[in-house]
């Protein structure tokens, strides 16, 4: 008996501590992080642009390089991947097309975000001719949101009960109503977290958008110029050793918008629950 | 989709008809249904009559179900099911090809066994199905809406709460609002597939009641594993084996003299 619970409390002990391991790197990472960059971070840090060779200025062309090319991202992702998880969990079943169609986004979901940017500049920037650009940029993280997006939103149209949609269509409603006006927003929660997780990896991505976005830290006139995000801005200033002062100052406003975009999705996705009556 | 392989065996002319025109409003004849290679329904004939309640009955797995779902196709929407032999509503067989299962259903309704009004508004729950068969004028909705509530004995509980989610009331409340919800779009049959078996005794009475209410207007056939609900409400009952129809009956003869040993057996409780 004395043995068992040795072992149980050991065990418990175990998974609080890794537990407490999980949170507090977290914790210390963006509290360094915002200790380190928060006093630099002003309002001329936030609404100029860098100055004297990166060395100094603020990094207000890179927060809008780094809005405008997410925002590209999900334009251009949600739609495709969305309509494409509809087919795969209403239409498709479970045919080796829609298996293909998964094991291939779960690939393109691990591949290393180099060589997407390596296909971005071939792709976009060279073949298509878009040069450095905010549009090839933006095009090659939806190519990485993509699967992100699709796979989050076929779970989230799988799990809504069949009886809904049995509800429907027995009362005369065609498949295309049902999955229009039941299923769809049932699972709009779902779909999305999907979205604001490829957000996520959209705003986060370093490598892919260096090589296809380029690094002018302007503000730009059109999707076709040369932007610099908040991600390679970081990037340059540490690996040049420009201003690591400015690097940090960078990264907390960058962790900030992060949270700021999740909390702020979690409580439209609570509220949206409650309107629902989920609730329960 | 399921691919369904009709055998048509009756082929009466399709034309616009009162309920009344018909001895029975849904008439089946030697109507088989198999899952895969499976035979679950076997040779099932039976007619049913219009301003009446027919009730079902029988053990788990005898196809009652099964049956009902026949009749307004939802059986479609299983993979690997075919059917042979023919189901007719007002002279038409509906498993003919060119039968549009969107209009059927619509003439058709269906409750189910669980309460599954939909994650919004009570008042959108109602409206649903009149929107999807292009009601917009909101005036015209509101109508329908209150309509179909006072005909479901919904209205006076819930007139102040027609914006909340129609998942917070309870659940005799909700399957009331399913039925609402179905008689929005003025159908003639309604199918109810074990309606009261989630409910409390109080709630069951009330859907009982409303079902003696409906049957002036409507034509009801419900599948039910209760024999005493059977036996109260019902007008005819059909008691179902394996499969195959045993015995099929004014509900009272049905009841209490029984011409088939199983059904006897099956009432008095020796088995299911």
């Amino acid at each position: 008996m004395e043995h068992r619970y040795l072992i149980n409390n050991v065990g418990i002990g175990l998974l609080w501590v890794s537990g407490c391991i999980t949170v507090l790197s977290l914790l210390v990472i963006i509290v360094y992080i915002l200790a380190q960059g928060l006093p630099v971070v002003t309002w001329g840090f936030l609404t100029q642009n860098p100055a004297s060779h990166d060395r100094a200025g603020g990094i207000f062309a890179t927060i809008v390089a780094t809005v405008a090319v997410t925002l590209i991202a999900i334009l251009v992702s949600t739609p495709i991947s969305v309509a494409a998880a509809i087919y795969m969990a209403e239409y498709a079943g479970d045919s080796w097309l829609t298996n293909l169609v998964r094991f291939g986004a779960d690939s393109l979901a691990g591949i290393p975000s180099i060589v997407f940017g390596l296909f971005g500049y071939i792709m976009f920037v060279h073949y298509a001719g878009w040069n450095y650009s905010l549009l090839a940029g933006g095009v090659t993280l939806a190519l990485m949101a993509l699967p992100i997006i699709l796979r989050v939103s076929e779970e989230a149209i799988k799990v809504v009960p069949d009886s809904y949609k049995h509800g429907s269509l027995a009362m005369g409603a065609s498949k295309w109503q049902t999955i229009w006006k039941v299923v769809l927003p049932t699972a709009l929660p779902g779909i999305i977290t999907g979205v604001i997780l490829g957000m996520g990896r959209a705003v986060g991505e370093t490598a892919a958008v260096l090589l296809t976005a380029g690094s002018w830290a302007k503000v730009p006139g059109s999707v076709f110029d040369p932007v610099r995000t908040m991600t390679v801005h970081i990037y340059t200033l540490a690996t040049e050793n420009l201003s690591m002062k400015n690097a940090y100052g960078t990264a907390a406003v960058l962790v900030i918008m992060v949270l700021a975009i999740t909390l702020t999705s979690n409580y439209l996705t609570r509220r949206y629950i409650k309107k629902l009556g989920g609730s329960r | 989709m399921a691919a369904i392989d009709t055998t048509i065996i009756k082929d009466t002319p399709a034309s616009p008809a009162a309920a009344g025109d018909y001895e029975y409003v849904i008439e089946s004849k030697d109507l088989c249904l198999y899952y895969g290679k499976t035979m679950a329904l076997k040779h099932i004939s039976m007619g049913i009559r219009a301003n009446s309640i027919t009730a079902i009955i029988g053990p788990s797995g005898c196809g009652k179900s099964t049956y009902l779902r026949c009749l307004n196709r939802m059986n479609d929407l299983v993979p690997g099911v075919r059917v042979t032999g023919s189901s007719t509503f007002k002279g038409r067989n509906i498993y003919d090809r060119d039968v549009d299962v969107v209009a059927l259903r619509k003439q058709i309704g269906m409750v189910f066994q669980k309460p599954n009004p939909f994650p919004m508004s009570i008042y959108d729950n109602v409206a649903y199905g009149p929107r999807i068969h292009g009601t917009r004028n909101r005036q015209e909705l509101d109508r329908i809406v209150e309509k179909s509530l006072r005909q479901a004995a919904l209205w006076d509980e819930l007139r102040d709460r027609l914006q909340d989610s129609a998942l917070s009331i309870s659940g005799g409340q909700q399957q009331r609002l399913c039925i609402a919800r179905c008689l929005a779009v003025e159908p003639e049959v309604l199918l109810m597939d074990e309606p009261a078996s989630a409910l409390d005794p109080i709630a069951t009475s009330k859907i009982e009641d409303l079902m003696r209410v409906l049957k002036e207007k409507y034509t009801i056939v419900i599948v039910t594993h209760n024999m005493q609900q059977a036996a109260r409400v019902s007008d005819r009952t059909a008691f179902f084996l394996m499969g195959e129809l045993i015995e099929y009956d004014n509900t009272r003869k049905l009841f209490e003299t029984p011409s088939d040993r199983r059904t006897e057996d099956y009432i008095t409780g020796r088995f299911g």
